[in-house]
């Protein structure tokens, strides 16, 4: 099973090389809801790291997608726009909303991984 | 620390989604969730929570016409001819011709009227109903009553089922009640049929139980009773309608009495420079309250007052104020979301058809 990383704010990442493919956790998925809409930026967009990179919007609420790195957008989910189940795919098949080239692999360090994500799930609730 | 109402037990115990409305901790949703919710009340029945709303009362002596007088006054509204047990949606208008709250006024006698008034409004109301009252009259504020909602084309089977009442020659805007015991008014948020049902607060929850109980029946939050009310067109107090905003800038003309030129701030309500209007977005996207709405040529010419996702058209809705030259349906326009234009035109509201039972589907006894 590929290993997954998270961010505080619930972003789910896979990193294959110095690539990051980012989605958002299935515990982001249950608190937003029905998902109506998926606002996708441009490929080549420079991204910082806890900037928006995308928005995901409910039929409850609109909720920003933060980039876990420094870097620039390589690739984004057309095919999930008009398909919003894709969503709920592994971030590492077709979840993903946007994938990352990183600047520095260093900024992956602080991300948690599935049992500490889980752990931090623990406290927030 | 948030107040509560009667029925929060009861919602805490449904597994609700607690957050703060108006003050109070509400459900927001429940466990199907918002979208699942606003279909539930298109296709069968729902019951909401509306406890939070202020149930008030103005009473003049028998015989008398001062109640009549004070609440064409106090509304742009005339009430000598309506009938009794009958319900008139109006506003309260300030000096300038604002809208200081807009509320369901039910006239239960020839000189006493009940109003259901906004719960974020309720002391502003209040104070402003009482500091206008004329001598005779009297004001009651119903503090330790409740209010459920109980909305969809099967909601007067559950009443028949559950209350065993045959309400089906109450009509739309219409009250029917017993022994003072009980109130129920044909009337709703949701463009669907149904009823608002008032109880002393101990009689709350065993209410909300039974109807719980029917099949047809299942709770819903504030959030789809927003979306609920947004594709109906319908004001929601202090976003689409506030003290700016007079009755036809808001596009509710249609309250106003055509006779009643003397209620308060009538002299300033003016043919309107801008007007509410419904938005619809033709481009992809969900444009929410506080989207700026501008021209094809990207000139900002309003804010969306309310906007969101409408379930039953699969298509972000909303409202806002245009200059009346923009407020033609069909007018195209942009509204810009993060940055974003999002081609959008104005929209004749109801965004979808309201299926309330028709106000002249009177059987006459």
């Amino acid at each position: 099973m590929a290993e997954l990383k998270f961010t505080k704010d619930h972003e789910c990442i896979y990193v294959d090389g110095d690539i990051a493919y980012v989605g958002i956790s299935e515990h982001a998925r249950d608190a937003l809801g029905d998902l109506v809409f998926v606002e996708l930026p441009e490929v080549g967009k420079a991204v910082e790291k806890g900037g928006d990179v995308a928005v995901v919007e409910s039929v409850k609420t609109a909720a920003e997608v933060y980039s876990p790195v420094d870097g620039e957008v390589v690739e984004v989910n057309e095919p999930m726009v008009d398909d919003l189940e894709l969503i709920a795919k592994p971030v590492n098949e077709d979840g993903w909303i946007v994938k990352v080239k990183v600047a520095d692999a260093s900024a992956l360090s602080d991300l948690m991984d599935e049992a500490a994500y889980a752990e931090y799930l623990k406290e927030v609730d | 620390m948030s107040r509560k109402t009667a029925l929060h037990g009861a919602h805490v115990a449904l597994g609700a989604k607690m957050g703060e409305f108006a003050g109070y901790d509400m459900p927001l949703y429940y466990g199907l969730g918002v979208k699942k919710e606003h279909e539930w009340v298109r296709a069968s029945c729902g019951i909401f929570d509306v406890s939070h709303m202020g149930q008030i009362s103005v009473k003049g002596a028998e015989g008398e016409t001062d109640a009549v007088e004070f609440f064409e006054k106090i509304t742009p509204s005339a009430f000598s001819k309506l009938g009794i047990n009958r319900t008139k949606y109006t506003v309260l208008t300030n000096d300038q011709g604002g809208i200081i709250d807009d509320l369901m006024v039910t006239k239960t006698g020839d000189n006493e009227f009940h109003c259901v008034i906004n719960a974020g409004c309720k002391e502003k109301d209040i104070q402003w109903i009482k500091s206008h009252l004329t001598s005779g009259l009297e004001f009651t504020y119903f503090e330790d009553w409740s209010l459920i909602a109980l909305q969809g084309e099967k909601a007067e089977d559950v009443v028949r089922d559950v209350l065993g009442k045959d309400l089906s020659d109450v009509p739309y805007m219409g009250l029917w009640y017993e022994d003072y015991t009980m109130f129920i008014s044909r009337l709703g948020y949701t463009g669907e049929d149904g009823f608002e049902i008032s109880v002393p607060n101990k009689d709350a929850e065993a209410l909300w139980n039974k109807l719980l109980e029917h099949d047809a029946v299942e709770p819903i939050g504030l959030a789809a009773r927003d979306s609920l009310r947004l594709e109906m067109g319908y004001c929601l107090y202090g976003h689409d309608i506030d003290a700016s905003t007079t009755p036809r800038e808001a596009d509710l003309s249609w309250v106003m009495g055509k006779n009643n030129d003397g209620f308060i701030g009538a002299d300033k309500v003016v043919d309107p420079a801008r007007k509410r209007v419904g938005v619809k977005l033709t481009g992809k996207g969900v444009a929410r309250e506080g989207a700026e709405i501008r021209t094809t040529d990207d000139e900002v010419i309003g804010t969306l007052t309310s906007g969101g996702f409408s379930p039953t058209l699969g298509m972000s809705i909303g409202q806002g104020y245009v200059p009346v030259e923009y407020a033609q349906e069909g007018t195209e326009l942009l509204i810009n979301v993060r940055g974003r234009n999002i081609e959008a035109e104005v929209a004749k509201m109801p965004f979808v058809p309201a299926k309330t039972k028709s106000a002249k589907a009177v059987k006459t006894a």
